[in-house]
């Protein structure tokens, strides 16, 4: 008999009630333990981002559209690397690589069946590329996981740093003869194709409301709502895996390799699902990117996305999916509303320098700004459950009652009892 | 039959020093068995070759009757070893109920698949894995702690709630590293019937402590480690009477107090080594004095 069963047995001929279950699971907290408040509240804004676009279109905002929708894509490759960095605690400084694994995938494998299916059904490669994309992103990461898992985290770092700028420059010398090198894919006379169903939302979602407001279905509308529900599965399924099993032992290797060991998981392989299945995300992202930019080229995946990504994550709060889609939107979005609007002539007439320095300034900005975040709040804007917790110093009610030694030894004295 | 631990000539070396060195020893199932020795006499590191942290330089040693040399430490904890740690390695961040669920990370199954959906053979472990560690938790007396983060728990509560961890991955062979280290009298008092109650588990207890109140009140034999060496091996009472391990403990003190020419000042200058070298011996005061009388007793 183990001892497992053995305990088991002990406390059922007690009877269950021995048993004192916790009533907070942490584990399994979320949506059934939060409140109808909450819950409502969070429907309504998920609602609201997902008619956006339509006010957005309506009164005359288009550009704000294509923003969001890159906002969703660089949340896709955070939520990726969310879970190399703030789940199995491992820095990867190249995530953007499978950003483009996933698009030059999509190229190569959406053009032809979109050359196949013909002009008005080109689109539905969609389908084909997207899963594809995703798997060829995860089986990079698993030749390029291979060599490094068993080592410390700071080799994992510098692959893969330098495995991104091998890729780019791959990219932009048209390695194979296969990425058409800085000129970008898909060739001359090639397309991806029309998104599904696309014209047959354009003739049939048109609307007017009084003189100010007029509504029609566009491309950029289009990949928003693909992007948008990408984004809220991706949250879904990695919340399920944060909460999981395979969740706990990338929390014990980042807490603690030698314990997580000792308790039988196998490190490497741990680390290998978290940089495997994180890739996966940037690979879908990358495929997104190419059907919604219907164009890719080697200038989209350099060293500064990657960094951009990295402190989506870090500024948001490692681990932390809230933290996630805040740090997207303040990185990703802010430089581009100013932007947006700044050409839009919301700010008066400001010359087209003016403007473009906005975005190029904004990498001296966020150098800054991460340094403040790390002396100021180094656990992100909105660190996760378990940070915050940590970090909360003092203890909860019960730590403090249980310090005192008194406590302490009713308490045990009292579970000891029950037990024997 | 086969002992549940056997080690052959165990030895590792680092650079010129042998932390282990040529360590015969056995357990066999069910027993409570103690390693002792000086600060730095390679007890650790023992566990350490016992649970595949170091191979072994030279020598054997065996689980279950099959070496464990050259497997990986999360193999061996498969097989049947689990172990806490000197200094504490908790996985701080976690709440005391999931380090434990981390524990039980071994005895289950699900795969990244299964809990990315959540289908309903992944539901009914994960709820099982929450089950178990609660018992776990219980079983130590930390329920009223589960929801803590483990690094916010007192002293005493990381110490049970390491070897409530240890205990959920099922083990055959238990380790525990100093595991009154920094307790409190009654805390000492509750471990030593908590390790009583693993025992009744049918886990088998292997335990270093400095603690002598702990390791003669509990264990059932004892193995001594010196340099690396193993002095002295049996039951606590032969421990206590053996001169190579009184002569460990206290140095230089001991032989002036085997000589015999005992004043006032010597003694208490052995004493006082005495504390210097396993503060943890002298600080249960009865026992002590009570092995003084013992031993001077038999000399006189
Ligand atoms: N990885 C290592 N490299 C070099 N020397 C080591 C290593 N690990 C342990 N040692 C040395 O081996 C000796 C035994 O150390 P060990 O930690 O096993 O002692 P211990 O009996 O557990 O002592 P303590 O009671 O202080 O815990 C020490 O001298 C230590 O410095
Ligand atoms: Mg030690």
């Amino acid at each position: 008999m183990s001892a497992k069963e053995k305990l088991t047995s002990m406390i059922t001929s007690e009877g269950a009630d021995s048993l004192s279950v916790p009533k907070a699971r942490p584990m399994l907290e979320g949506l059934k333990t939060m409140s109808l408040l909450k819950k409502i509240g969070l429907g309504l804004l998920i609602l609201a981002i997902f008619l956006a676009p339509i006010f957005f279109q309506g009164f005359g905002h288009i550009f704000l559209i294509r923003i969001f929708a890159v906002i969703g894509l660089y949340i896709l490759l955070a939520l990726g690397l969310n879970i190399v960095v703030g789940y199995a605690g491992m820095l990867d400084f190249g995530r953007i690589a499978f950003y483009a694994v996933g698009a030059y995938t999509a190229m190569w494998v959406g053009v032809p069946i979109a050359r196949a299916l013909g002009e008005v059904l080109g689109g539905w490669s969609y389908f084909a590329a997207l899963p594809l994309g995703g798997l060829a992103a995860c089986l990079v990461a698993l030749i390029l996981g291979l060599p490094v898992m068993r080592l410390r985290g700071d080799y994992l770092t510098i692959v893969t740093l330098g495995f991104a700028e091998i890729v780019r420059i791959c990219l932009a010398n048209n390695i194979f003869g296969l990425t058409n090198g800085a000129k970008g894919l898909p060739r001359l006379g090639d397309s991806l194709g029309e998104p599904p169903g696309l014209q047959w939302l354009k003739y049939n979602t048109f609307f007017r409301l009084g003189n100010n407001f007029e509504f029609q279905f566009t491309s950029n509308i289009y990949w928003y709502f693909v992007i948008f529900i990408l984004v809220i599965l991706s949250i879904i399924i990695i919340r399920n895996l944060d909460n999981s099993r395979l969740g706990r032992s990338w929390a014990a290797v980042r807490e603690d390799e030698v314990a997580a060991q000792a308790m039988g998981i196998n490190t490497a392989k741990a680390k290998m699902y978290a940089f495997v299945i994180g890739a996966f995300f940037g690979g879908i992202a990358g495929v997104t990117f190419s059907y919604f930019q219907a164009y890719v080229s080697p200038g989209s995946f350099t060293f500064l996305e990657s960094a951009l990504v990295l402190a989506i994550v870090v500024i948001g709060g490692m681990g932390s999916i809230p933290g996630v889609l805040v740090g997207a939107l303040a990185i990703q979005g802010i430089p581009e509303f100013i932007r947006g609007f700044a050409s839009a002539g919301w700010f008066g007439n400001l010359p087209a320098e003016a403007i473009s320095a906005i975005s190029n300034y904004r990498y001296l900005v966020f150098g800054a700004l991460m340094v403040f975040m790390m002396a100021v709040r180094p656990q992100g804007l909105i660190p996760s459950s378990r940070r915050s917790r940590e970090l909360h110093a003092t203890g909860s009610d019960a730590v403090r009652e249980s310090t005192t030694l008194e406590d302490e030894r009713n308490k045990v004295g009292e579970t000891y009892h029950t037990q024997l | 039959m086969t002992h549940v631990m056997e080690a052959k000539n165990a030895t590792i070396q680092f650079g010129g020093l042998k932390a282990v060195d040529s360590v015969d020893m056995y357990i066999d199932e069910g027993e409570i068995v103690a390693l002792i020795g000086p600060n730095g006499a390679g007890k650790t590191t023992f566990f350490n070759l016992l649970t595949g942290i170091y191979e072994p330089t030279d020598g054997d040693v065996f689980f279950d009757g099959v070496s464990v040399v050259g497997e990986k430490p999360h193999v061996i904890a498969k097989r049947g070893i689990s172990r806490t740690f000197q200094n504490i390695r908790l996985f701080g961040a976690l709440t005391a109920l999931e380090n434990v669920m981390v524990g039980r990370h071994l005895r289950t199954s699900a795969g990244a698949l299964a809990a990315m959906f959540r289908l309903p053979a992944q539901r009914r472990e994960e709820q099982m894995i929450q089950i178990d560690a609660e018992r776990w938790l219980e079983f130590v007396g930390l329920s009223h702690l589960a929801n803590e983060v483990a690094n916010n728990l007192p002293y005493g509560a990381q110490r049970r709630l390491e070897i409530a961890r240890a205990l959920a991955t099922d083990p055959k062979l238990i380790c525990l590293d100093e595991p009154a280290a920094g307790m409190n009298p009654h805390e000492t008092e509750e471990l030593n019937k908590l390790i009583g109650r693993i025992r009744d588990l049918g886990v088998t207890v292997f335990l270093i402590e400095h603690d002598m109140k702990v390791v003669m009140e509990i264990a059932e034999r004892i193995y001594v480690l010196d340099f690396g060496k193993l002095i002295a091996q049996g039951t606590p009472d032969e421990i206590q009477h053996d001169p190579a391990v009184i002569e460990a403990y206290l140095g230089l003190g001991a032989e002036a107090l085997m000589a015999r020419n005992l004043d006032e000042t010597k003694t208490e200058q052995a004493l006082e080594f005495a504390e210097e070298q396993a503060p943890l011996m002298t600080e249960a005061d009865e026992a002590a004095e009570g092995e003084w009388e013992v031993f001077d007793g038999e000399n006189a």
